[in-house]
């Protein structure tokens, strides 16, 4: 076998890891180099400095350390069992590519993934030397999302969190069984131990110590997780539930949600079709309800009939065309936790209608004005002026407002 | 700064530059205070350096001219708009918030959605800016530097040079745009006059990876044109580097994934096996649930770890098993593990575990020297956001755990068992009894087993009258030094 050019490395250590949906490069501590005078800085809010035609954001050099792997986890390209061609980085060569693409702004930092090798702690050290350059070498400032190999020594996680933004451990799916099941080889009890002990470690490098009453740097970007959608038979509902309990239990900033896509060279015991790409995006959106739009996870799916999204239109137009009887709401009137149920009112326009109503009664045209279309809304709101009267509770409302959202679309 | 010319029919106020605030705020406040109405003026920029005649009224000092600091703040993010209407909306707005000072919240109205628009409008092209400039690199080693061509919408150069001098502060950098450019020597940044698309380096190197790596990080199977176009519209494309594969991906695609799709699962690569051998040789260990014969608390604690007696388990992190000597006389039993407990994996480690150890502190009882446990060993909960809402355990499950507790029992023997609170109690006795009426009572099993009863320590935090809590707190103290004799008999 003759040696991998850089390149070649670089096309199947990257192709084998576009199947983890994560990208965020956001929500990390704000730094710059003007101190340092290296190079990399992180500003809150990440940046996406491409997209691929699949519409997903190229914000992190995203790749593998190695995509050789002592697991076998039939959903996954880099399974033992899989006959894609194998290649293993060098540090030294993660370290030179992130640095030259950093360089000449085509990403916000690293993601650094890896197959298992060996052991986990000879893998998971080498990850780990990868950020320890970037940042002490090379004086890196941008991002770095280490992806966390669950069975790894407590020093080696504790390096990691300290030179990382961001740590991640992948649940992969919302039960254990359908662990055991697909990835016959992982221990979903020590992922969660995992994530419990990176909970613990966080909270408690938030706080100030005695001596110096800093705060020491431990993952300020916290950790997040990712669980494939559509390789098993859970129901929306069971995923959500198992969000909801991973956000309660962990702190997680993100739970990824990504639609199962097929993979070259795929195992037989898995669906082969289309990645269920508007499934993965409603169940954003329903993730989105429970995180910043006060719902409880039990409550999204409530008196559905089979505990899946509409994939129709979005969830919180199906939950109100459930719960008519809270519509419909005043939008002068009505505190924020209502307005927030309203479908087609965003968090930002709610905020802004709360200081408008301030000094003028709102009437619809002006609702129109703050948030672009009031098709979706009009039937769930009271404005000045403005009584949805026996809309609200129309047998038909569903296609009369569906039949709008696609008229405007048209334009 | 700004000249203004009195015309016949309007004032025209002459800028700098396309970006002169300054002169727009010079301009307006001599405007706005001599109560010269926005439809009287004219705005224009006047990039040659020729009319020096400045027969503006002179602002007036009297007549003051209060502005919200926020709308300053928006002006000047404004101002770069390409929009020429820009420096007479932004006066307008001036205008009326003399009369309207709340005007800015009025989300609603036609001006204000004009000024947020265009705000937008430059914050989405600072933005996109960041994403997708692309620099290339020209000369080597000490004398290298990192050159960019970039064409903005609006004027946003100045406003964003300093974004770049922040991230890129250990490299020499210059970023050319048609109508500024903007230039990092490692120490000083320095804005200068706009260039041409000729005057950066045509090509580097690493481009030829760039595009490699966006090639491949493409997954044919979710083509999403449209998501893409949307974030990165085209007319970015004809500056960056990788943006001329996008029409071959896309044609490509639905072959490449019909091809995934269609091929046939092979079979297993050759390495396969002897990675299995090596690494994975015996089938896992089934569940512990039924083995018995447990003969230590280790070995019980090893078994209660892959405990599936009840549901909880699904929900909980691990099982928090039972922690003290196997000597100890007495064993204080719980009613579940907490959000604390079930990270950490040991009892009576959060809130309440620091309210019980201060209590046995006091009452003079080693916490070291005896046996702490739980009801119900996972934690049973209900999400809400950040948190977990601790849930009572059922009868089914208290039942379920309470063959682990029995083994506890008998392995430790202890002399004495301390029900806290209804839960452990109801296990310990095998039915519910009113605890706060029995509490401080000694119940006898059957089996002679003796059952101290008293509350949970989480009540005491729950109170929040401090007078009552310490009253509390002083009973709950009584029923502990109750123990400590008990102890000792």
């Amino acid at each position: 076998m003759t040696a991998l050019s850089l390149r070649e490395k670089l096309a199947i250590l990257s192709d084998a890891a576009k199947y983890d949906a994560s990208c965020a490069s956001s929500g990390s501590a704000k730094r710059d180099s003007l101190k340092s005078g290296g190079i990399g800085s992180t500003e809150g809010s990440g940046i996406c400095h491409s997209y691929a035609p699949d519409g997903r954001c190229i914000s992190l050099l995203k790749i593998l350390l190695t995509n050789f792997c002592i697991y076998d986890c039939s959903y996954c390209i880099n399974r033992s069992s899989s006959n894609v061609r194998r290649a293993r980085f060098s540090v030294d060569d993660v370290v030179q590519l992130t640095m030259d693409f950093y360089r000449r702004n085509y990403i916000e930092g690293l993601f650094l993934s890896s197959g298992v090798i060996r052991s986990p702690d000879e893998t998971m050290g080498e990850m780990v030397e990868v950020a320890r350059r970037l940042r002490i070498e090379e004086k890196f400032g941008g991002y770095i999302h280490l992806k966390t190999i669950p069975e790894a020594s407590a020093g080696l996680i504790e390096m990691a969190g300290l030179y990382a933004d961001r740590l991640s451990i992948n649940v992969e799916l919302p039960t254990d069984e359908g662990v055991k099941k697909l990835a016959p080889e992982k221990k979903p009890e020590t992922i969660r131990l995992s994530m419990a002990k990176l909970r613990r470690k966080i909270e408690e490098k938030a706080e100030p110590t005695l001596q110096s009453r800093k705060r020491e740097r431990f993952a300020p970007g916290g950790q997040s997780t990712q669980m494939i959608v559509g390789a098993d038979r859970m129901s929306d509902d069971g995923i959500l539930r198992a969000s909801a309990r991973l956000y309660g239990s962990y702190h997680l900033r993100r739970v990824y949600y990504s639609a199962f896509s097929p993979i070259p060279d795929s195992s037989s015991s898995l669906p082969l079709q289309r990645p269920p790409l508007m499934r993965e995006h409603r169940l954003y959106q329903a993730d989105w309800l429970m995180r910043f739009y006060g719902f409880s996870q039990p409550e999204i799916l409530a008196g559905s009939a089979d505990g899946m999204l509409d994939l129709a239109i979005d969830p919180k137009l199906a939950w109100a065309l459930r719960n008519r009887g809270r519509f419909p709401v005043d939008v002068n009137r009505a505190e924020r936790e209502a307005l927030l149920r309203v479908p087609g009112l965003g968090t930002k326009v709610i905020d802004r209608i709360i200081e408008t109503r301030r000094y003028r009664r709102l009437r619809l045209e002006d609702v129109g004005r703050i948030c672009h279309s009031v098709a979706k809304l009009r039937p769930f709101i009271i404005a000045e002026g403005w009584s949805p009267g026996a809309l609200t509770d129309k047998a038909g409302l569903r296609q009369v407002i569906t039949g709008s959202c696609e008229q405007l679309s048209l334009f | 700064m700004a000249r203004i010319q009195l015309d016949l029919a309007t004032h025209l106020v002459r800028l700098d530059s396309e970006t002169d605030f300054a002169g727009w705020r010079d301009a307006a406040r001599r405007l706005a205070t001599n109560d010269i109405a926005p439809e009287d003026i004219a705005w224009q920029v006047v990039l040659e350096d020729d009319f020096r005649g400045d027969d503006l009224p002179t602002a007036k000092p009297e007549a003051r001219l209060v502005v919200p600091r926020d709308f300053v703040e928006r002006a000047e993010t404004v101002i770069c708009h390409c929009d020429p209407e820009r420096f007479g909306l932004l006066y307008r707005l001036l205008w009326r918030l003399r009369s309207e000072p709340k005007l800015l919240s009025i989300a609603s109205d036609p001006d204000i959605r004009r000024l947020e628009a265009m705000e937008k409008a430059v914050g989405r092209d600072i933005h996109k800016m960041r994403a997708f400039v692309r620099f290339r690199k020209i000369g080597e080693g000490e004398d290298d530097r990192y050159v960019a061509w970039f064409e903005p919408e609006h004027f946003i150069v100045e406003r964003n040079a300093d974004f770049f001098a922040r991230r890129y502060t250990g490299m020499r950098w210059t970023i050319l745009t048609p109508h500024a450019s903007a230039d990092w020597d490692g120490e000083r940044l320095a804005i200068g006059p706009g260039a041409g698309k000729r005057d950066a380096p045509a090509e580097d190197d690493a481009e030829t990876l760039w595009r490699t790596y966006f090639e491949n990080i493409f997954n044919p199977a979710r083509l999403k044109v449209k998501a893409m176009q949307k974030e990165m519209p085209k007319k970015y494309w004809r500056n960056l580097p990788e943006a001329s594969l996008i029409p071959d991906l896309i044609a490509g695609a639905d072959k490449a994934a019909s091809a995934m799709i269609a091929r046939m699962p092979s079979t297993p690569a050759p390495h396969h096996a002897k990675v299995q051998a090596k690494h994975w040789p015996t089938p896992a260990p089934a569940d512990a649930n039924e083995s018995d014969g447990a003969e230590t608390i280790p070995e019980l604690r090893a078994l209660a770890k892959g405990c599936h007696r009840c549901p909880l388990w699904r929900d909980a992190t691990q099982t928090v098993f039972g922690e003290g000597p196997e000597s100890a006389d007495v064993i204080f039993v719980g009613e579940q593990p907490g959000d604390q407990e079930d990270l950490a994996g040991k009892p009576f480690v959060g809130p309440a575990g620091k309210v019980f150890d201060a209590i046995l502190d006091d009452a003079a009882i080693d916490r070291r020297k005896v046996y702490v446990t739980n009801a119900v060993k996972h934690f049973k909960f209900e999400p809400r956001g950040k948190r977990r809402i601790h849930s009572k355990p059922n009868a089914g499950e208290i039942q379920a755990c309470r063959w682990w507790l029995d083994k506890e029992l008998d392995l430790i023997e202890p002399n004495l068992v301390v029900a806290l609170g209804a839960t452990a109690a109801q296990s310990l006795l095998g039915k519910a009894v009113p605890i706060t009426k029995m509490r401080g009572e000694v119940v006898e099993r059957e089996d002679g087993l003796r059952v101290f009863l008293t509350i949970h320590p989480s009540f005491i935090l729950r109170i929040r009258e401090p007078e009552d809590k310490e009253a509390e707190r002083e009973r709950f103290l009584d029923d502990m030094r109750k123990v400590k004799e008990l102890m000792a008999a």
